[in-house]
């Protein structure tokens, strides 16, 4: 029987199975960040360990650093020792570094397949649930904690349970300002934030095919939202043309030899999954979160859900909680949502394509005047290409504030996030309680809704604004 | 780590849905560099007001549930980030074994390095042995006899990977082990691998 593409990929990294069906994987790649390994390089030298394979590893400042006036030391003491402890980490480890200001400094998730550090086949590792971006390139790749950092640095390896595998076919037509945002929204609405629980969940189908690699990273970036820790898509032709050039991708002849092999990763035609379903994109309309979870997601065309629709007592207690904390009524139209802040960024949508999206919405337009906006580029080279390409100019006419690359307003632990009651349209994964700020309130969408938003001041059909039809 | 053989205590029912490690330990925190005395922040946000006044009424500050060492939740309990801290919040509030119909499963694995005992049962069966939380009922769980009792009675049993079963039981040091136990199954893997897939060697001597 055929397999699919993560059978192989976990076949193929087997070091040991075990009876009770896991089994001891090699692990190819692992992504550091300032957050999640300070304790795991007490634990290594705790005991005395080194790090097994340095040239494996990739590290990177991110989630704590500043995205305003880089030429100043972190202003948060404890934000500057933590990105300090990581520069002293690597150097004692002698693990490859980008520091904050070199020019290739980003967020993990998109610097990772920007330096070419990410590639099929592999297996990639990080201390960050949105490692499930990596996927997209047809390499599994999966979130771990501190501990886990530490496992796989001193030995290269780790132990896992094998997974379940899901298939989700999108069929249909992708209209225009319809983003994979908007399908990975639709998506976990309909399965629910843990529905995809216990499955890795491959991405197929004629609209994946043609969607770009950005697109195909911000699909396998919100599984997690779906509750599944991998995200996977086939690696066709536009994989490798992403990756030929990318400095630490394999070169010339090499690169010809790791292509003969990366063609062969493909799920077989008679590949089993555990489970399958179908999404026709050409019904997904542009779709906003209302609540505190990613499936509390809805077309923007939609009211605001009431919680006596539900029947399940605790489901009803946690709708009434989530519209509470968003200071929302049932039945209000999502269009008439008014919001203080814009933020266009994260590892879901702060690359080029991302960047063009919402800069041809806001071009020759304004941001309304009761709105704060920022645009925050994933990497400093994405910062670089949108300012060749004048993209930056549009954002700074149209009001925006322009950043330095880093997590910045995805997560509320650096200089920029959400006063308590604000309200954002943001284009990040995440609109738990207090994600982006004590008592912020966070409402989800692609970077062309964002866009939107950011002009009319509201939650705003960007099809409407655009003069098509919604 | 500490190892994990039985614990007695009461439960605290939270029986909400999709509770995340944001909630569990805001960001904000992970600016900390510790692993220990974290129990402090756990579910700070809920359990504190902004000027850091406690707020009235969170389960695990209502007695006679502030000594529960046995959490009982809704599905899908640690989704959301990989923040360890999630782990190390509730154990360092003492916290030993969540139960749950799901969890997010990177908080699994975070747990079971840190013998905090996550257990997965059928949602009739939770929201059961919830209710018998909020009447005060003793919670006993045995891992080596693999059961968990409420008020004398066995209501499941613990279905546990072995592995991660006898992980737990002995609280061991999973680098340790991996080294002892398989260094030379790592290497030799490491040389098949190179030869396979010389590309991902190039940066390595
Ligand atoms: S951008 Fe947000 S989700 Fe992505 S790595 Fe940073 S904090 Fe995590």
């Amino acid at each position: 029987m055929g397999r699919t593409l993560y059978d192989k990929l976990w076949d193929s990294h087997v070091i040991r199975s075990y009876d009770d069906g896991s089994a001891l994987l090699y692990v190819d790649r692992h992504l550091l960040h300032e957050v999640s390994t300070p304790q795991s390089f007490i634990a290594i030298e705790k005991k005395g360990r080194s790090v097994r394979r340095p040239d494996a590893n990739l590290a990177v400042p991110d989630h704590v650093v500043s995205t305003t006036n880089r030429h100043l030391p972190i202003a948060d003491p404890l934000a500057r020792a933590q990105t300090q402890r990581l520069v002293e980490n690597v150097a004692r480890h002698k693990i490859p570094f980008i520091p904050l200001d070199d020019q290739r400094q980003g967020i993990v998730h998109v610097i990772g397949p920007e330096q070419g550090f990410t590639l099929p086949g592999i297996t990639l590792a990080c201390g960050d649930s949105h490692t499930s971006t990596h996927g997209a390139f047809g390499c599994l790749a999966f979130g771990i904690g501190a501990s886990e950092c530490g496992i796989v640095m001193a030995t290269q390896a780790i132990r896992q349970q094998r997974t379940k595998t899901m298939r989700v076919n999108l069929v249909g037509l992708q209209s225009p300002f319809i983003n994979a945002k908007d399908i990975a929204l639709a998506f976990i609405a309909r399965i629910g934030a843990n529905g995809a629980a216990g499955h890795a969940v491959e991405y197929a189908g004629p609209v994946v095919a043609k969607m770009s690699m950005a697109e195909r990273m911000t699909l396998c970036n919100m599984s997690i939202e779906a509750g599944a820790r991998v995200g996977l898509i086939a690696p066709d032709d536009q994989t490798f043309d992403y990756l030929r050039g990318r400095p630490m991708a394999p070169k010339g002849e090499m690169f010809e030899h790791a292509l003969t092999y990366w063609r062969t990763l493909p799920s077989d035609a008679d590949a089993q999954f555990h489970r399958e379903l179908t999404l026709d994109v050409s019904d997904v309309e542009p779709h906003v979160t209302w609540g505190t979870s990613p499936e509390d997601a809805a077309p923007i065309g939609a009211r605001v859900p009431s919680p006596e629709d539900l029947t399940e007592a605790t489901r009803r207690e946690r709708r009434r909680r989530a519209l509470a904390y968003m200071d929302l009524k049932p039945g209000d139209p999502l269009e008439a949502i008014a919001i203080d802040v814009v933020f266009i960024g994260s590892c879901t949508n702060s690359r080029i394509e991302d960047l063009r999206a919402a800069a041809a919405v806001v071009a020759g337009r304004h941001v309304a005047a009761h709105v704060k906006a920022i645009v925050v580029p994933g990497s400093g080279l994405v910062r670089e290409q949108a300012e060749r390409e004048g993209l930056a100019q549009t954002f700074l006419d149209a009001g925006f504030e322009w950043r330095e690359p880093g997590c910045s307003m995805c997560v509320g632990m650096n200089g920029d996030r959400l006063e308590p009651g604000q309200r954002c349209a943001s284009t990040s994964n995440r609109n738990f309680e207090g994600r982006q700020g004590v008592g912020g309130r966070t409402h989800l969408m692609s970077p062309a809704m964002a866009a939107a938003a950011a002009v009319t001041g509201r939650l705003t059909d960007v099809r409407k604004l655009m003069g098509g039809k919604p | 780590m500490t190892g994990f053989t039985t614990t007695e205590s009461l439960a605290a029912y939270m029986p909400e849905q999709n509770i995340d490690t944001d909630a569990i330990y805001p960001a904000r925190y992970l600016l900390l560099m510790e692993r220990e005395g974290l129990g402090p922040y756990l579910f700070h946000d809920r359990r504190f007001h902004g000027d850091g006044t406690p707020k009235e009424g969170f389960i695990l500050d209502l007695e006679p549930f502030s000594k529960a060492q046995v959490l009982v939740a809704g599905a899908g309990f640690g989704c959301g980030s990989s923040r360890e801290q999630a782990v190390w919040a509730l154990t360092g509030f003492g916290v030993r074994c969540v139960i749950a119909p799901s969890f997010g499963e990177i908080f699994a694995g975070n747990a079971l390095k840190n013998g905090l005992l996550t257990i997965a049962l059928p949602e009739e069966v939770v929201a059961r042995i919830g209710a018998a939380a909020q009447r005060g009922a003793r919670f006993r769980i045995d891992l080596e006899e693999c059961i968990l009792c409420v008020d004398n009675e066995i209501v499941a049993t613990i279905d546990l990977p072995e592995g991660q079963r006898m992980a737990l039981l002995n609280g061991w040091d999973e680098t340790d082990v991996l080294l002892q136990e398989e260094g030379d199954a790592i290497s030799g893997f490491e040389t098949r691998h190179r030869m396979a897939q010389p590309w991902l060697f190039q940066g390595s001597t």
